[in-house]
């Protein structure tokens, strides 16, 4: 199992992800913004979480317009496998892979804590490993969070079992930090490779750190 | 020739900054104002005296990067 991690200047959870994949047991490379290609075993393709380009004009918006995103693009379109992390979520929806757009948070804080999130939708390999209904415990770090798709675009996410994630209190019950659209804290495509959510599983790995509920949602990529 | 790009969240996005102003303007008691919107400006210095063909041209940068056209609308003015 291969994981490649994105690294775009600005970027700051890349080594953060190659620690939690690599204490699952995966081989991890780090690839500069500047490869025109992807290391060519790649099983998992991680946006890593950051600020890429100092969120200049908005949070992805440049990060879209580097050498590397061609090949990402032709990645997920061969079917591979990717995950937006935080601002690699912000990447993937300004570059179009992702739809919707995420937005200044409702309250305009940058909100830093641990939140529970409930599963929506299992029915894909990311999140397989857990069931409908569960609620894990996951850390934010976001300013631009607040996901907003138009009312055509939800019901299309939410008839095409899109919706991964909604941030909930411990008991399910819906509790919105940053003002997302029905409370969406995770989608992903149609096709159902590429995956992005807020919340980082990357820095849930450990019980000592708060929660190791992350080793559920990425060990679902580990085949 | 400039070209001075306004853009803003679209009519129906709810606007947080725009409202947080609007907030401040009536505890500075200015009643007369019924809605904030904050958007950004860019202006770009081009090197073309084509108008046609800068309206192209900037339309397809807005629509490319300078705007994000699922929550943004922009306006390009040509001075």
């Amino acid at each position: 199992m291969k994981v490649s991690i994105l690294q775009f200047p600005g970027t700051n959870c890349e080594y953060d992800t190659q620690h939690a994949f690599e204490e699952l047991g995966a081989q991890t490379e780090i690839v500069w913004h500047k490869s025109e290609t992807i290391p060519a075993n790649t099983d998992l393709l991680v946006v890593a979480g950051g600020f890429s380009y100092g969120d200049y004009l908005r949070s992805g918006a440049i990060a879209k317009f580097s050498p590397v995103m061609k090949a990402v693009h032709a990645y997920a379109s061969n079917g591979g496998k990717v995950l937006g992390i935080c601002n690699g979520f912000q990447v993937l929806t300004e570059s179009g892979l992702l739809p919707g757009a995420l937005k200044r948070n409702e309250h305009l804080h940058f909100i830093s804590k641990h939140h529970h999130l409930q599963v929506i939708n299992n029915d894909n390999i990311f999140l397989e490993k857990l069931n409908n209904g569960d609620v894990v415990n996951i850390p934010i770090a976001h300013h631009d969070g607040n996901y907003y798709i138009d009312a055509q675009g939800l019901k299309e996410l939410e008839s095409n079992n899109q919706i991964l994630l909604k941030y909930t209190d411990q008991n399910g019950a819906i509790q919105n930090p940053n003002g997302s659209v029905e409370s969406i804290a995770g989608v992903c495509n149609k096709e159902k490779n590429v995956f992005g959510l807020m919340p980082h599983p990357e820095r849930a790995m450990e019980l000592v750190l708060g929660s190791d509920d992350g080793i559920k949602m990425l060990q679902g990529f580990l085949k | 020739m400039k070209a001075i790009v306004n853009i803003s969240l679209k009519a129906g996005v709810l606007d947080s900054q725009g409202k947080a102003v609007h907030h401040a303007l009536d505890s500075l008691h200015f009643s007369g104002v019924d809605d904030v919107r904050v958007g950004k400006q860019i202006i770009l210095q081009l090197n073309t005296q084509d108008k046609v063909q800068a309206m192209a041209d900037v339309t397809k940068m807005c629509e490319d990067l300078l705007a994000n056209t699922v929550i943004e609308d922009y306006a390009i003015e040509l001075v």
